[in-house]
């Protein structure tokens, strides 16, 4: 599939900011399922660039000059094939077992650690069937719902509450398969849906969980679903704040507001 | 170095200086508040507070503005941040923060300036006698500028400790005629009588002035040249005029070592000259609380420019 | 801070004297001294060493409140020898365990050959704690991880040395080595002159050297800093001592700022460039933009200057995993698997309780061994076999049954013993060893180090907090 994607993210601030300094995860890397043909990401000041230990390409925004807003736009366009959710193990700087562990944001406990628990023997007789099995009960388990959690939040609060964005059900996966002793890994990306276009106020994120047969098998909570063409995958890490498409600090500043826009499209229509 | 230090250098010597100037402030307070003058004394401890700032913190805290509330909270208050007990401090945590840039001689002497604040209370200083404990004061901030000028090295760090204190100076100083005069000057009538003798002899003592002005006009004490002392005379060492003669030196010498001009020098350069040729009938056809209001604004801008050029970073 | 509590199966092995109750060498003139000495001149003296340190010693004295009260270590004033055959032996074994340290942690965050051989299990490595995936694939400036390490060394025989701990990360003591010289110095300068001994006070200058050359190729003359966390932290003396000696400025995180690929410290002239930092704070607190996202103590944006090779960082990122416990016993593998060479030092023979039949060992000997959480430090979460009650032992082995991971155990050592003044006079008392050593372009270690030393009678506690003080400490050159 042919996929075009078009994000905006624009911070403005309450009073001008001192300086600012962020880390930008929005550029996707070469995959079996995935090649880019044009990417560009741009905003105010001259980036520097990095690859980090997860592989991911980051590009450093720093500006130490006042200013009242920041808008970053991230253009490109990729195509992508249907794996049916599988990504073979690649030039990975590292074994799956990096990402056994669990973070502080991804590990069970109280109510979390039970349910981790009862689901602990079926993942160990049949791996690849668990995993799905467990996708699809959190699917059900844990509602889509915005506003409920912040970027903080752990799984295990999500799960209490039984609510939270796909970050959050990301999360719970990710914490089940570690407490499972399972190595798991955060995505995150774009997603192209039938919407006619219609934009969105956030981009996607999924987890991958390691089947030694397979490699990197990939389960999206939000929607139930092993990934497909329509997805792009953009940063990988332990949790969201390895993947986060944005992460960053300022001084001076005051209140900040933050506007998303996110647009994916098919190439071909 | 670095501008934190740099911060942390100019604090020490605005704190410092703060804790002589309310000092003096407070004794001068005091002693008017001795005379028989009924009415008038209480008005002064208003005014003390006044002049330090911190009216609204004060009236939330506190009953009445009597003596030994506003004695507690401008000396021994460690929640209100410009009492003599919190300058004190900070200027220590100051002190502590730089000694790498600074001599030992200045962290003891500020350290142990602190242990004995650190010791004290109301009745304590009662006990003690007010003026004695002013006095005091006025001994550890004399102590620390000579201790400074007579230790440290003449590189940036004495500088900018310096431009504190006569930043702070001027500030204090121009504070204090201002609210004073107000009160010792009720519109139009002329200055007369013992009572007005001792309140300006005690204003010019509060800032050792009282044998330079005799010195200076071998006059009574005129309001007018009370203020003209205190603003335009140059060797008159807390009048504005010299604590920006100070400023001035201290900045030309910044401009030399650092081989370039900041915003501040113009700013600097600018109130300078205002007093430097500034006359004593302009200032008053403008009128004085006005000229006043106004130098306590230019002030506080050089300050914040201060900072702006050299402590904030990006 | 290691606490080597270990207490004595066997006679402890006296540093001074032979078991025929002969000098030994390395004592020779120093036990006539203390023979000759009286007891009111060391009394007098200790008095003397005290109110220098007082004076000198406010550089490292620990203000444990508000009102700047100074808390000092026991210092004792007889010294520490050690012979230059002695010295020379511990010294190419320390710079050997060096190298293959920092070799090892260049591995695992590259090729991980290591693992890959099966030498060590993966999981110990990439499941550790300590182990940063941040680091993969990141080559630091020169190549250098450990550039300071604080080896703990004790003696049990003539012979041999054995490491209790390494210490990779920020080792600190290095100040009360200097001081302690220095004060040595002032109260028996004739001593100084009768021995031969090797100086310790050029420490600084061999880390301003090290740290200069480990600097990245664009800098042409490096700017160096110390990083604290603040006036506030424990060893904020040390860090104060140790950049006031190098000439470089002492900054905290608020100091410095990232832009365009490059680290500044803000000055009142403007930004001044960075290029190696020899950082006291923890991996964690460094870049809140990677690490700890609510450090305040750190420098947002780091890690991107690091990784763009733009400046250095000692010690490096991620060095904690090489001095875990659970790692600690396979650095005798490391020095054969690097270096191709037998370790110098020994290691104490480590059972991880993890391993089933290390547990079952460990727990059927419990009244012999000292057993100690894994990533525990400071002496927390330990258990002495022999000194702990029937009670005690059986609470540690329910402990043990519940989560093996997270305990090794190791044999009770006898601590060597030095003569040390006590109330008593001149007794034997056990001491410890941290030598530092310093790697740049090459590996170095400065003669000597920090000696701690138990007070109290038996005790093998050195540990400052719990009665500890420490010594100077001499190597003598031929």
């Amino acid at each position: 599939m042919h996929i075009v994607v078009e994000h905006e993210t624009a911070y403005s601030y309450g009073a001008p900011a001192r300086s600012t300094i962020q880390y930008l995860r929005l550029t996707p890397r070469q995959h079996a399922n995935q090649s880019v043909r044009s990417w560009q990401v741009t905003g105010p000041g001259k980036f520097t660039e990095f690859t980090d230990g997860f592989g991911n390409i980051v590009h450093v925004l720093s500006l130490t000059t006042p200013h009242e807003q920041i808008v970053l736009r991230v253009r490109g366009e990729v195509y992508t094939t249907d794996t049916h959710g599988v990504l073979p193990p690649e030039n990975d700087r590292c074994s799956p077992l990096v990402y056994a562990m669990p973070t502080r944001l991804t590990r069970a406990e109280g109510d979390l650690a039970e349910f981790a628990a009862g689901i602990r023997t079926p993942l160990a007789k049949e791996r690849l069937t668990g995993l799905h099995d467990l996708m699809v009960a959190l699917h059900k388990q844990v509602a889509y719902r915005l506003g409920v959690t912040d970027v903080e939040s752990t799984a295990s609060d999500a799960f209490r509450k039984g609510e939270g964005v796909c970050q959050d059900q990301a999360h719970i996966f990710l914490a089940v398969c570690r407490a499972a002793g399972i190595p798991a890994r955060y995505v995150s990306g774009y997603m192209w849906t039938d919407s006619g276009g219609r934009d969105y106020d956030a981009n996607h994120a999924w987890a991958e969980a390691w089947v030694p047969a397979l490699g990197w098998v990939s389960f999206d909570v939000a929607n139930g679903i092993s990934t497909t063409a329509s997805y792009v995958r953009v940063a990988q890490g332990r949790d969201y704040l390895d993947a986060a498409p944005v992460r960053g600090v300022r001084r001076g500043g005051g209140d900040e507001a933050m506007r998303v826009s996110v647009r994916v499209t098919d190439g071909q229509q | 170095m670095l501008s934190r230090t740099a911060n942390d250098l100019f604090w020490m010597g605005r704190y410092v200086e703060r804790a002589e100037n309310t000092a003096r402030m407070l004794d001068v307070t005091w002693r008017m508040s001795l005379l028989p003058s009924g009415d008038r004394a209480a008005g002064d401890w208003g005014a003390a507070l006044q002049i330090g700032g911190g009216e609204d913190v004060f009236a939330e805290r506190y009953v009445s503005a009597n003596a030994r509330n506003i004695i507690q909270y401008m000396v021994l208050d460690g929640d209100n941040p410009s009492s003599i007990y919190s300058v004190f401090r900070l200027a220590r945590e100051n002190a502590r923060a730089t000694r790498g840039t600074t001599t030992t001689e200045l962290w003891q002497s500020l350290n142990d300036t602190w242990l004995e604040v650190q010791a004290l209370d109301y009745d304590k200083i009662a006990k003690r006698g007010f003026s004695r404990f002013f006095d005091w004061v006025k001994e550890r901030s004399h102590l620390f500028r000579g201790v400074s000028t007579g230790t440290m090295l003449r590189d940036d760090a004495y500088f900018f400790q310096r431009l504190g204190t006569f930043l702070e100076r001027a500030d204090n100083t121009a504070r204090l005629l201002d609210v004073k005069y107000h009160i010792l000057l009720p519109a139009g009538e002329p200055v007369g009588g013992a009572i007005d003798y001792y309140q300006w002899g005690a204003l010019l003592r509060s800032v050792s002035a009282f044998s330079a002005y005799k010195r200076r006009f071998h006059d009574a004490i005129w309001p007018q040249r009370v203020a003209e002392l205190l603003i335009l005379h140059g060797d008159m060492p807390r009048s504005l005029h010299s604590c920006y003669r100070e400023l001035d030196g201290l900045f030309a010498a910044l401009r030399e070592l650092y081989r370039r001009d900041f915003e501040c020098f113009r700013l600097a350069g600018k109130n300078y000259s205002r007093l430097r040729y500034g006359r004593a009938e302009s200032i008053f056809q403008r009128g004085l609380h006005e000229y006043l209001a106004d130098f306590l604004d230019r002030n506080a801008d050089l300050g914040a420019q201060i900072s702006s050029d050299f402590m904030l970073g990006n | 801070m290691r606490t080597p509590v270990h207490p004595p199966a066997v006679p402890a092995f006296d540093e001074m004297r032979d078991a025929g109750g002969l000098v030994r060498p390395a004592y020779d003139r120093l036990a006539d001294w203390l023979t000759k000495t009286p007891k009111s001149v060391f009394r007098r003296k200790r008095q003397e060493a005290e109110l220098l340190f007082r004076r000198l010693g406010i550089t490292f004295a620990v203000y444990s409140d508000d009102a700047g009260v100074e808390r000092l270590i026991p210092f004792d004033i007889v010294p520490r020898v050690l012979t230059a055959a002695e010295w020379a032996r511990l010294e190419a074994g320390l710079i050997q365990r060096v190298r293959a340290l920092n070799a090892f942690i260049h591995d695992i965050y590259h090729g991980q050959q290591i693992l890959k051989a099966g030498v060590i299990p993966e999981e110990f490595v990439l499941c550790n704690a300590q182990f940063r995936p941040e680091m993969l694939g990141i080559v630091p400036p020169g190549g250098v991880w450990a550039h300071v390490a604080g080896i703990d060394v004790v003696r049990v025989d003539e012979g041999d040395f054995y490491v209790l701990e390494d210490n990779l990360r920020s080792p600190s003591g290095v100040s009360y080595m200097i001081e302690n010289r220095s004060v040595m110095m002032r109260l028996f300068p004739e001593l100084f002159s009768q021995n031969r001994i090797a100086p310790v006070d050029h420490y600084p200058n061999e880390l301003l050297s090290m740290l200069r050359s480990v600097a990245p190729p664009h800098a042409g003359n490096p700017t160096v800093v110390v990083v604290t966390p603040g006036m506030y932290n424990s060893a904020y003396f040390e860090h104060a001592f140790l950049a006031d000696e190098m000439g470089v400025e002492l900054v905290e995180g608020q100091d410095l700022f990232v832009t365009d690929g490059f680290v500044f410290m803000r000055t009142p002239q403007g930004p001044r460039r960075v290029d190696v930092i020899y950082r006291r704070i923890d991996d964690d607190y460094l870049d809140p933009l990677a690490f700890n996202s609510q450090s305040v103590l750190g420098v947002p944006g780091l890690l991107s200057v690091y990784a763009q090779g733009n400046v250095a960082l000692a010690n490096a990122i991620g060095t904690g995993v090489a001095d875990d416990k659970s790692i600690y016993p396979y650095v005798p593998d490391m020095v054969r698997f690097y270096l191709g060479e037998e370790a110098i030092l020994k290691n104490v023979q480590t059972w991880q309780c993890r391993e089933p039949d290390s547990l079952r060992y460990v727990l059927d000997h419990l009244d012999e061994l000292v057993v100690k959480e894994v990533h525990g430090s400071g002496g927390y979460g330990m258990l002495i076999g022999p000194r702990a009650s029937t009670a005690e032992r059986a609470e540690f082995a329910a402990r043990l049954r519940a989560t093996p991971d997270r305990y090794i155990a190791q044999p009770t050592l006898a601590l060597s013993t030095c003569p040390t003044f006590v109330q008593q006079g001149i007794a034997p008392r056990h001491v410890d060893l941290r030598p530092y050593v310093l790697t740049g372009r090459t590996t170095r270690v400065v003669p000597g180090g920090l000696t701690r030393v138990a007070l109290e009678e038996g005790s093998l506690v050195v540990n400052s907090s719990q009665g500890g003080g420490t010594k100077d400490t001499w190597v003598l050159q031929e």
